[in-house]
């Protein structure tokens, strides 16, 4: 564990679904998702940006929600159902490659993880916009018309509705 | 570090009762920033709520909405009634983070979170909430404009859970939130305002102009006049008495008095308007 959580306390045993698959690990009770999932189970697809709930790179579903990893304590999902980028259809990317929606790839994860959800959801629309449901993701290279237009053209794809920005 | 994972309710009651100084801790999202490098926070122990099923539902009586404890924003977001009875809780949740934020953050936890910068809070305040704690010596009932005492201070005994939140259901012909922030998502407010009026009168309550969230007196008592106010400058004495802004990272203490006065005297002079 690459982060200095202090004094060491005896490590919590825990079981959960991981991108379908059942597993335990043995934790130290302060350890985040985040670090459970990149340092013990090797799944590094989930990034780390600013650790603190606001830039969305962490972003990975529990029982089925999208969470910023970085903000929940690995004890809080025993028993749960826990996503990550890695569980995507290589698919999800393409549209944010076709529009010009990455560059330097720290916030792509979170990124797609968000907008597979809003096309998983595509009843979200009525009441909300593709950029209202996309401002937990930030990204400082591409602007963010290339990542809402990407959101769109996905959605048109797998034949929901289409409400523009 | 140290962490309790209670399955029930009286668990953690017992929890909180036993180890003094344990923190409860619901979806996180205020207590996990900075968690790495706050070591002093790892010598405390955490009791957690997440699998106190009880506390999660929000509920409907006749003349009551009932947040639970561990009620999320998403949770208010996705409740048609609430969309139309407390459209101020739907408006301030979704200005809450994101959706990754409104999926784990719980209003009980914005109550005690205790950030002169809350969302949730004065929305609630503005409706008359009425925080439900409860412990191994019983339930005891605060209303929320009567919860804080100073900077992070609040009648919450360590001991204590809050387990529900009551909102009167009620007519109002005016309600608004306002947040004045850097940006509109992912943003903490410089100066927010939560405004209603039903039956009861007038609630003015702002947000990041004092140390707890607070009710506007002087303000109000001016509202009930019914008296229309000519400009923001003659909102600047009641505001006066009923704030008392700083300068920080954020804002400056003038621009935060400033910005209030105009926010509120454009939302007033649009309800004088519909009136007239």
């Amino acid at each position: 564990m690459l982060r200095p959580y202090g004094k060491r306390m005896p490590a919590i045993s825990i079981s959960f679904t991981l991108n379908g698959s059942p597993v335990t690990v043995e934790i130290d009770p302060a350890a985040r998702l985040l670090d459970t999932l990149r340092y013990q189970l090797a799944l590094t697809g989930t990034k780390e940006g600013c650790g603190e709930g606001e830039c969305g790179a962490c972003t990975v579903y529990l029982d089925g929600l999208p969470v910023n990893s970085c903000l929940v304590p690995t004890y809080q999902v025993r028993g749960l159902r826990v996503e990550t980028v890695e569980s995507l259809d290589p698919g999800a990317l393409e549209p944010f490659e076709r529009c010009g929606a990455t560059q330097c790839g720290a916030c792509t994860p979170g990124v797609v993880m968000t907008a597979w959800w809003i096309r998983e959801h595509p009843d979200l629309l009525r009441t909300h916009t593709i950029r209202e449901l996309m401002a937990g993701n930030l990204c400082r290279c591409t602007g963010y018309d290339g990542i809402v237009d990407s959101v769109a053209e996905s959605l048109r794809e797998s034949g929901a509705g289409r409400r523009e920005t | 570090m140290n962490v309790k994972l209670p399955g029930t309710v009286p668990e953690a009651l017992d929890l909180l009762a036993s180890e003094g100084t344990a923190i409860p801790i619901a979806g996180g999202t205020d207590l996990l920033v900075h968690w790495p490098v706050r070591a002093e926070a790892h010598d405390r122990t955490y009791v957690d709520l997440s699998r106190l099923d009880l506390l999660k539902p929000l509920r409907w009586t006749t003349d009551e909405l009932l947040l639970g404890g561990l009620t999320t924003y998403r949770d208010v977001i996705r409740d048609d009634r609430a969309r139309q009875e407390f459209p101020l809780l739907v408006d301030a949740a979704r200005q809450v983070g994101a959706i990754q934020i409104q999926a784990r953050g719980t209003w009980a936890g914005n109550i005690v979170n205790a950030s002169p910068a809350a969302d949730g809070v004065p929305v609630l305040m503005a409706y008359d909430a009425v925080v439900v704690l409860e412990s191994r010596r019983g339930r005891e009932e605060v209303p929320l404009d009567r919860f804080y005492s100073g900077y992070k201070e609040m009648k919450r005994r360590p001991d204590q859970l809050v387990v529900g939140i009551r909102l009167p259901r009620r007519r109002y012909s005016y309600q608004v939130f306002e947040k004045v922030g850097a940006r509109r998502a992912q943003a903490i407010a410089k100066v927010g305002l939560a405004i209603t009026r039903s039956g009861a009168g007038w609630r003015v309550v702002a947000a990041s102009v004092a140390p707890t969230i607070r009710r506007c007196p002087a303000v109000e008592r001016l509202l009930e006049t019914g008296t229309p106010i000519a400009s923001p400058e003659a909102l600047r004495p009641a505001i006066a008495q009923d704030v008392a802004p700083i300068d920080d990272i954020r804002s400056s203490a003038q621009y935060r008095t400033h910005v209030m006065a105009r926010v509120l005297y454009h939302d007033l002079r649009d309800f004088w308007g519909k009136r007239a």
